[in-house]
C-alpha cells in the first residue's frame, strides 16, 4: 500500500501515466461505441497527445531518476518526447481523410498511434536495458499491427509480417546484446553499466555491436534496413507516414542515450560501429533511392540516407554532435510530415496514387502544391537557404570539430548524389507534360502541408529557438 | 556432487533438443523437442531454486503455448519439406557466417570474467526467509511495478493487434442474437398452414425457385 | 557643371525612351504567345527583302517598297522616338558647340567626377567627365554628325517597322561614345570602348532577318575582340606599372615607366614600348587598320546612316583619338610611333588600292574610310598629334556626307547599290549630286576644300618626321592621295554620269525628302569650310594655344611643315588632279578602257577585288584551324574527356550502382532476415580481428 508522499514521487511520470490511462479510456470509448465513436477517439487521441506534451513541457526541468534509474527525465528527454508526440499527433491529423477514402475508418488506428506513442516515452526516459527493452516492444508491437492494418489488403499483410518476422529477429539480437552485457556488468543500468564496464572487452563490444543491431534495425540503418522499403510501400500510406516521423525520433533518442550514457568508456568502440552504418546508409539512402519509380518507397530511401546523416552527429560523439543529431530531427520531422502531407494529396478520382510519375506538370495543374513540394524537397536535399540545408551543417559541423573528416566528405558527397533523385521530381512536376491533375487537397493536409513548407522556407531566419533548446538538451546527456 | 551432474544433464539435454527443434524434419516432432527443452530449462531453475520460474515455464509454455503449437502444426498441413527446398541452396554461405558468429562466440566466452563488483551489483539479494514465489511478489508490485505495467501495456497491445487483424465481422456469418431467440413466441416462429392432401404447397416452392 | 552631363546623357535618355517604346511595340504587336516567330513573318512581309546575294557583290538589296507603305503600321510611338532622340541630340549637338568655343578658345578645362564606379584593392576608379580640347573636338564632331543623322534617319527609315529600336540603338551608342571622349582613365574609356561596340554589333545587325547582316555583325564584334584583347593588356600592364589608370597618373608615371622593362617570354621589352603596341592594337581593331580592317566593309550591311556614323564620323575614328589621347605615352616610345606609322600608311594605300575596282557603293566608300583612317595614323606616328584630330575633323564631315549622299543614292534606286547598274544619275537626282561632288571635291583634297587642308599636312607631316618610316609614309599617302582621287572620281562618274544601265530603276528615281537632304547640306558646308576655318587651330601656330595639355606635340613639326620645299607642297593636289583625269579618261571618254585593263591583267584585277584575299587568307590560317580546335576540345576535350570521365561517367556509374543496390532488395524474407545476421557477423568479426581499441 502506498502512502500519498510516494505517490507524489511519481509525478514525473505523470505524463506516461496520464497516456496510458487516456489510451485505455479511448480504447473503452472504441469499444462500446463502435465504428461511430471513430471521429470522437480520433479527436481526443489528439487531444491527449497534445495534452501530454504540454506536462511534458511542464515538467520541473532537472534531471530525475526513478525505479533506481529506470526511467529518467531530463531536457533531452522532454525534447525527444515533445517531437515524439507531435510527430504522432500530426500523424493522427493527417490519416482522417485517408482513413475515410480508404473505408478504414477504426478506432483502433488512434489507440494504437496512442500506445506506441507511450512506448517511445519510455523509450525516450529509458534508463536500464529492461525499461530499454519493455519500450522498444511496446512502440514496435503497434507498429507491426499498424504496418498491417489494411488486412484485406495483400501488400498490407505482407509488409506487416515481413516487418514483424524482421522486428523478432531483431529484438533476439538486442536481447542478446543485453544479456552479454548485462553478463559482463552484472547490472542493467545505464550508469551501473558505464561505472562496470570500464575500458570494456571483447564480450562488452559484442554485446554492444548485438545492442546496436537492434536498434539500427529501429532507425532502419544499413545494413538492417531491408525492411523499411517493404513495408513502407506496402503499409497504408498514413501510417507510413507515422513510421517515418515519430518511431525513428524515439529510436534515435535511446541510441544516442545508450551510447553516451552508457558505453563512455568504449566511445571509440561505438564510433566505428556507427562510422561505418552511418556511412553505408547515407551512400546506400542515396544510390537506391535513384532507381525507385513509387514515390513511398523513394521515402524510405530517403529516410535511411537521412538516418545515416543524423547518425553522423552521434558518431561524433560530442555535445556538437548530439546536438546536430537533435535538430536533424526536428528538421526531419517537418520535412517528412510535410511531404507526406504532399504524398497523400496525390489522389484522383479513381483513388489513391503512389507513382513518381503521376506527379507530372504539377507546376500546371497545382502551383501552389508544386511550389512547396519543391520547397520541401529542396530542403530533403539540403539545398541552403531551407532547414534540410542546416540540419546536415549541425551534423557536418560535429564531425568536423570530431576530426571525422572522411565521415564528413563522404557525407557531402553522398547527399550530392541524394539531390539528383529530390531534383528529378522537381524537374518532373516543373518541365513535363502534365499528367491529370489531383483532386483537391484536403483542408488538414493542406494545413500540415502550409505549416512544414513555410517552417522550412523561414527557418533560417529565426533558427534559433530549435538550436538553442537542442543544445541545451544535449548538455543534458554529458 | 548431485547437483552438478544434473546440471550437466539438464543442460546438455536442452541444447541437444533445441537443436533438434530445427533439425528434425517433421514439424510435430520439432514442437516436441521444443517441448523436452523447455521441461530441461525448467529443471535448471529449479536447481537454481527458482521453482516459481521453473513451475511457470510448465505450466505456460509446456502446457498452453507449445500444445497451442502442436495444435497449429496439425491443423494447418503445413508441407515442411516444401519450405525447406531452397534450404541447400544457402547452406554454404549460412554455414560459413554461422561457423564464424559461434567461432567468435567462442572467444568471447574464453574471455569470461565476472565482473568482481558483480555480487554487490546486483540490485536485489536473494531473500532466503520467505519461500520464492513471495520473494517474487514483494519486489513485483513495488520495486519492479514500472516493468510490470509495462508488461502489461504490452500484453494488451498484444490482444488489441490480435483482435484487429483476425476479428472479422463478417456478413455472411450467422450469427446468435440471444435476445431475439428468447423473443420468440408461436406467433412469429410458426406459420400454419393447411396442406391438401396430394397437392403439396406450390406458391412456397414456386417462391423458393424464384 | 551641367553641360557636360547634359551632353553625354541626353543621348542615353533619349535611348532608354526609345528603347521602352520599341519595348512597348514590340509586345503591342506580338500581344503574348510566340513573339519569335511573329516578329520574323511581320518583319519579311514589310522589311528590305532580301534577294539571293549576287556572287560578286554582296547582298544587294531590292525593297519591297510599296508594299511597305499599305501593309501593317509600323512600331507604335515610332514618330514620338524620333522626335525625342533627335531632338535630345541637337540640344547636345548645341551644347558641344557651345562647349568647343568654350574649353577650346576660352580655356574652360573641367574635369567632373560624377560617382565611383570601382574600388578594388588598389583598383580606385571614379566615372568622370573630362573635357579638354581634344575632347571637345570629339564631342562636336559625334554630336552634330550624330544629331545630322539622326534627322536623316528619320526619312531614310521611314519604312522600317522597328523605327523605336534603331533610333534606341542611334542614341545609345552616341552614349557610349560620348563616355569614351570624356573618360577620365582608361577604364571609363574602355567601357565606352565596348559599348560602342555593343552598339555597332545591334545596329549592323538591325535587319537580323538576314543572315548576311547577322554575320557581318558577329564578324565586326569578334575582329574587334582581337584589338580589344590587346587594349585590355595595355591597360593591365600600365594598371601593373603605374598602380593607377587614371591619364594624370599615367602621364605623369610615363617617364617611369619608359625606363623599365617587361619580362615576357623570355624576353626584356621595353614596358612603355609594349604597352603603347598593345594599346595601339586595340585601336587598329577599332579604327580598322590593317590585319584587323575586314570587319569594316562587311559593316556596310547595317543601314546606310549607321555606316554614316559609326562607320565613318565616329567610333573607327576612337583609335585615332586613343592614340592622340595617349601622345604623352606614345611621344616617349618612338618604336611604337614607328610602328604606328607604318600600319597607318600601308593601311592608306591598301585600302586605296581595294577601293579602285569595287563596285558596291557602299564599300568603295567604306575602303576609302579605311584609307583615311590609315591616313590619320601616319600622322598620329608621325608626332602630328594635332594634325590626325584635324583630318578626323574634316573626315567627320565629309566622309559622313558622302555616306548620307550614297544613302540617298541608294534610296533613289530603290536599294540598289552596285554602282554597275547606275549612270545617269544626275539628272534625277541633282541635289545629292551636287552634295556628292562636294563631298568627293573634299575627300580627294580639292584646293581650300576641308580635305585639301587636313590631307595635305598630314602628307607634310610624314614627309618632315624624323620617324624612321618617315619616308614610306610619305609616299604611301602621297600614291593613296592619288588612288583616293581616281576611285572617288570613278564613284561619282559610274553613278551620275554616263547612260543609265537600269532603267527601270532609273525611271523611278527620285530625289530623297527634305528631311534627309538638309543634313546633307549641313554637312556639305562642314566639308567646304572646315578646313579653311580650322586650320589655324589644328594645323597652324595657333594649336598650343588651341590644345594646350590636351595632347603633347612636339612644336617643331609644325614649323618644319611650314618651311618644306614648294613642290611637297604641291605634289598631293597634283596626284589629285592626275587621278581625276585618269577616271575622266576611263569613265567618261573611253570606257573600254577599264573593262580592257581588267581582262589584260586579270591576276591584279581579281587580287584587288577580292581585297586582297585577306578573308581568304584569315579564313584559311585563321578560322579553319580554330574551328577544328574548337571541335576537337568539343568533341574530344569536352565531351569524350570531361563528360566521359566527369558529370555523364560519374552518373552513368552512380545509376549502375543504383541498379545493383536495388537489385539487393529482392522482397524474400529469408535475404533480408540474413543481410541481418551477415551485418552483424561482419561488425562482429571486425571488432575481433580489428581488436577493441
Amino acid at each position: 500500500m502506498m502512502l500519498p508522499a510516494e505517490l507524489l514521487s511519481l509525478k514525473p511520470l505523470l505524463p506516461e501515466i496520464t497516456l496510458a490511462l487516456g489510451g485505455m479510456v479511448l480504447l473503452m470509448i472504441g469499444a462500446y461505441g463502435g465504428e461511430r465513436a471513430t471521429g470522437v477517439v480520433n479527436g481526443l487521441a489528439v487531444l491527449l497527445l497534445a495534452g501530454v506534451a504540454g506536462l511534458v513541457v511542464w515538467m520541473p526541468a532537472e534531471k530525475v531518476a526513478l525505479f533506481n534509474g529506470s526511467f529518467i527525465v531530463d531536457l533531452f528527454a522532454r525534447f525527444m518526447k515533445v517531437l515524439s508526440l507531435a510527430g504522432s499527433a500530426i500523424a493522427i491529423l493527417m490519416s482522417l481523410d485517408y482513413m475515410k477514402g480508404a473505408g478504414q475508418r477504426r478506432f483502433e488506428y488512434p489507440v494504437l498511434v496512442v500506445f506506441s506513442t507511450l512506448g517511445m516515452l519510455v523509450l525516450v526516459s529509458a534508463g536500464d536495458l529492461i525499461a530499454l527493452y519493455l519500450g522498444l516492444e511496446l512502440m514496435s508491437l503497434c507498429l507491426y499491427v499498424l504496418a498491417a492494418f489494411h488486412r484485406e489488403n495483400v501488400r498490407a499483410s505482407e509488409a506487416g509480417l515481413k516487418y514483424f518476422v524482421l522486428g523478432a529477429l531483431s529484438s533476439g539480437m538486442l536481447l542478446y546484446g543485453c544479456s552479454l552485457i548485462y553478463g559482463f556488468t552484472g547490472t542493467v543500468t545505464f550508469t551501473g553499466i558505464a561505472q562496470a564496464a570500464g575500458q570494456g572487452g571483447v564480450g562488452l563490444v559484442f554485446g554492444l555491436v548485438f545492442l546496436f543491431a537492434g536498434l539500427c534495425f529501429k532507425v532502419s540503418a544499413v545494413p538492417f534496413h531491408m525492411w523499411t522499403p517493404d513495408v513502407y510501400e506496402g503499409a497504408p500510406t498514413p501510417v507510413t507516414t507515422f513510421f517515418a516521423a515519430s518511431p525513428k525520433v524515439a529510436a534515435i533518442a535511446i541510441f544516442v542515450r545508450v551510447a553516451i550514457d552508457a558505453f563512455p568508456g568504449i566511445a571509440s568502440q561505438w564510433q566505428q560501429i556507427l562510422v561505418f552504418v552511418s556511412l553505408a546508409s547515407m551512400l546506400l539512402g542515396a544510390f537506391a533511392a535513384i532507381g525507385q519509380t513509387n514515390i513511398k518507397r523513394l521515402m524510405a530511401y530517403s529516410s535511411i540516407g537521412h538516418m545515416g546523416f543524423a547518425l553522423i552527429g552521434l558518431a561524433a560523439g560530442t555535445a556538437e554532435g548530439v546536438q546536430g543529431v537533435l535538430v536533424y530531427m526536428g528538421i526531419y520531422l517537418v520535412m517528412t510530415l510535410g511531404t507526406f502531407a504532399a504524398i497523400m494529396s496525390m489522389r484522383r478520382a479513381e483513388g489513391p496514387v503512389e507513382e513518381i510519375a503521376d506527379l507530372a506538370g504539377l507546376s500546371r495543374t497545382n502551383p501552389g502544391m508544386a511550389f512547396f513540394f519543391a520547397m520541401l524537397l529542396f530542403s530533403l536535399a539540403g539545398i541552403p537557404p531551407l532547414a534540410g540545408f542546416f540540419a546536415k551543417f549541425y551534423v557536418f559541423l560535429a564531425a568536423i570539430q570530431a576530426g571525422l573528416y572522411a565521415l564528413a566528405v563522404i557525407g557531402v558527397l553522398a547527399s550530392v548524389v541524394g539531390a539528383f533523385y529530390y531534383l528529378r521530381i522537381v524537374k518532373l512536376m516543373y518541365f513535363d507534360d502534365p499528367a491529370q491533375a489531383f483532386v483537391p487537397m484536403p483542408g488538414m493536409l493542406k494545413a500540415v502541408f502550409g505549416v512544414s513548407g513555410l517552417l522550412n522556407i523561414a527557418f533560417f531566419i529565426y533558427p534559433a529557438p530549435l538550436v538553442a533548446t537542442a543544445a541545451a538538451a544535449a548538455k543534458s546527456l554529458f | 556432487m548431485i547437483a552438478p551432474l544434473f546440471f550437466y544433464i539438464f543442460a546438455s539435454l536442452c541444447i541437444a533438443s533445441a537443436f533438434m527443434v530445427i533439425a528434425s524434419k517433421n514439424a510435430v516432432h520439432s514442437v516436441l523437442f521444443l517441448i523436452l527443452a523447455f521441461v530441461n530449462a525448467s529443471g535448471l531453475f529449479v536447481l537454481l531454486g527458482a521453482e516459481f520460474v521453473a513451475m511457470i515455464l510448465v505450466v505456460v509454455y509446456v502446457g498452453a503455448v507449445a500444445v497451442l503449437f502442436l495444435f497449429v502444426v496439425m491443423m494447418l498441413d503445413v508441407d515442411f519439406t516444401e519450405l525447406r527446398e531452397g534450404f541447400l541452396q544457402y547452406l554454404p554461405i549460412g554455414a560459413v557466417v554461422g561457423c564464424i558468429l559461434l567461432a567468435e562466440l567462442l572467444l568471447v566466452v574464453g574471455a569470461w570474467t565476472i565482473a568482481p563488483t558483480m555480487p554487490q551489483s546486483i540490485t536485489t539479494p536473494i531473500p532466503t526467509d520467505v519461500s520464492n514465489t513471495m520473494a517474487l511478489g514483494l519486489v513485483l508490485y513495488t520495486k519492479y511495478v514500472y516493468y510490470f505495467q509495462l508488461a502489461g501495456l504490452v500484453l494488451l497491445v498484444a490482444m488489441i493487434g490480435a483482435i484487429v487483424l483476425t476479428l472479422q465481422h463478417r456478413q455472411s456469418a450467422k450469427r446468435q442474437i440471444a435476445s431475439v431467440q428468447n423473443a420468440r413466441n408461436k406467433a412469429t416462429a410458426i406459420e400454419i398452414k393447411q396442406v391438401p392432401s396430394g397437392q403439396g404447397i406450390k406458391e412456397d416452392i414456386e417462391e423458393k425457385v424464384s | 557643371m551641367g553641360l557636360f552631363h547634359a551632353i553625354v546623357f541626353l543621348p542615353l535618355i533619349g535611348a532608354i525612351i526609345a528603347g521602352l517604346i520599341a519595348l512597348a511595340g514590340a509586345r503591342a504587336r506580338h500581344p503574348g504567345g510566340s513573339a519569335a516567330s511573329g516578329a520574323e513573318d511581320h518583319a519579311h512581309d514589310h522589311g528590305p527583302h532580301i534577294h539571293q546575294p549576287l556572287p560578286e557583290h554582296g547582298a544587294v538589296i531590292h525593297d519591297t517598297h510599296d508594299e511597305s507603305h499599305t501593309e501593317g503600321p509600323p512600331a507604335a510611338g515610332s514618330r514620338l522616338a524620333e522626335i525625342i532622340t533627335a531632338g535630345l541630340l541637337m540640344i547636345a549637338a548645341g551644347l558641344s558647340w557651345y562647349a568647343f568655343v568654350s574649353v577650346g578658345f576660352q580655356g574652360n578645362t573641367a574635369r567632373i567626377a560624377v560617382l565611383n564606379f570601382i574600388t578594388s584593392g588598389d583598383l580606385k576608379i571614379d566615372w568622370a567627365i573630362r573635357v579638354d580640347s581634344l575632347t571637345a573636338v570629339m564631342l562636336v564632331v559625334v554630336t552634330t554628325v550624330s544629331a545630322l543623322v539622326h534627322l536623316y534617319s528619320i526619312g531614310y527609315m521611314a519604312d522600317d517597322p522597328h523605327r523605336p529600336r534603331f533610333f534606341s540603338y542611334l542614341s545609345l551608342f552616341t552614349f557610349f561614345m560620348l563616355s569614351l571622349v570624356t573618360a577620365d582613365n582608361l577604364v571609363q574609356m574602355f567601357f565606352g570602348w565596348e559599348g560602342v561596340g555593343l552598339a555597332s554589333y545591334l545596329l549592323i545587325g538591325f535587319w537580323y532577318q538576314r543572315p548576311s547582316a547577322n554575320a557581318a555583325a558577329i564578324k565586326a564584334f569578334v575582329v574587334n575582340r582581337v584589338g580589344d584583347f590587346g587594349f585590355a593588356i595595355g591597360i593591365f600592364a600600365l594598371f601593373m606599372l603605374a598602380k593607377s589608370t587614371d591619364f594624370e597618373t599615367i602621364f605623369a608615371a610615363g617617364p617611369s615607366i619608359a625606363g623599365r622593362n617587361i619580362h615576357v617570354f623570355g624576353h626584356d621589352f621595353n614596358a612603355l614600348t609594349l604597352i603603347c603596341l598593345a594599346l595601339f592594337m586595340g585601336a587598329m581593331g577599332k579604327s580598322a587598320q590593317l590585319f584587323l580592317h575586314t570587319w569594316l566593309p562587311d559593316a556596310m550591311e547595317g543601314p546606310t546612316p549607321v555606316s554614316a556614323l559609326i562607320h565613318a564620323a565616329t567610333m573607327v575614328t576612337a583609335g585615332v583619338f586613343m592614340v592622340a589621347r595617349l601622345s604623352p605615352l606614345f611621344e616617349m616610345a618612338p618604336d611604337a610611333q614607328t610602328f604606328v606609322m607604318f600600319i597607318g600608311a600601308s593601311t592608306a594605300l591598301f585600302a586605296a588600292t581595294v577601293g579602285l575596282v569595287q563596285n558596291d557603293i557602299k564599300r568603295i566608300i567604306a575602303y576609302s574610310t579605311c584609307s583615311q583612317l590609315g591616313y590619320m595614323f601616319v600622322a598620329m606616328g608621325a608626332g602630328a598629334y594635332s594634325v590626325g584630330m584635324f583630318h578626323l575633323f574634316t573626315h567627320a564631315f565629309f566622309k559622313a556626307l558622302l555616306f548620307l549622299g550614297s544613302g540617298s543614292v541608294i534610296l533613289a534606286m530603290h536599294h540598289e547599290q552596285d554602282i554597275r547598274n547606275m549612270g545617269g544619275l544626275w539628272r534625277k537626282i541633282p541635289f545629292t549630286y551636287a552634295m556628292m561632288t562636294i563631298g568627293t571635291l573634299a575627300l580627294t583634297g580639292f584646293p581650300l576644300f576641308a580635305g585639301y587642308f587636313s590631307k595635305d599636312a598630314i602628307i607634310e607631316a610624314a614627309f618632315v618626321s624624323k620617324n624612321p618610316m618617315a619616308l614610306y609614309g610619305f609616299l604611301c599617302t602621297v600614291g593613296a592621295a592619288g588612288l583616293t582621287s581616281f576611285y572617288s572620281w570613278r564613284l561619282v562618274f559610274k553613278t551620275f554620269h554616263g547612260k543609265p544601265h537600269d532603267h527601270h530603276h532609273y525611271e523611278a528615281a527620285h530625289e530623297s525628302p527634305k528631311v534627309m537632304l538638309i543634313p546633307l547640306a549641313v554637312l556639305a558646308v562642314g566639308a567646304v569650310v572646315a578646313g579653311y576655318l580650322f586650320k589655324d587651330v589644328f594645323a597652324g601656330h595657333h594649336i598650343h594655344e588651341f590644345f594646350r595639355d590636351s595632347i603633347r606635340q612636339d612644336e617643331g613639326i609644325i614649323d618644319a611643315m611650314h618651311h618644306i620645299a614648294p613642290w611637297i607642297g604641291f605634289l598631293p593636289t597634283v596626284m589629285m588632279v592626275v587621278g581625276f583625269l585618269v577616271a575622266y579618261l576611263f569613265y567618261i571618254r573611253s570606257p573600254q578602257i577599264p573593262v580592257n585593263l581588267a581582262r589584260e591583267h586579270d591576276v591584279l584585277y581579281r587580287f584587288l577585288l577580292n581585297k586582297w584575299y585577306f578573308d581568304e587568307i584569315y579564313d584559311f590560317i585563321i578560322v579553319r584551324p580554330l574551328l577544328w580546335i574548337g571541335r576537337l576540345l568539343w568533341k574530344g576535350g569536352d565531351g569524350w574527356l570531361i563528360d566521359g570521365f566527369g558529370p555523364n561517367g560519374i552518373s552513368a556509374r552512380v545509376l549502375d550502382a543504383s541498379r545493383n543496390v536495388v537489385r539487393l532488395q529482392t522482397g524474400y524474407l529469408y535475404h533480408y532476415a540474413f543481410a541481418m545476421l551477415i551485418g552483424a557477423a561482419a561488425l562482429i568479426t571486425w571488432f575481433s580481428f580489428a581488436g577493441p581499441h
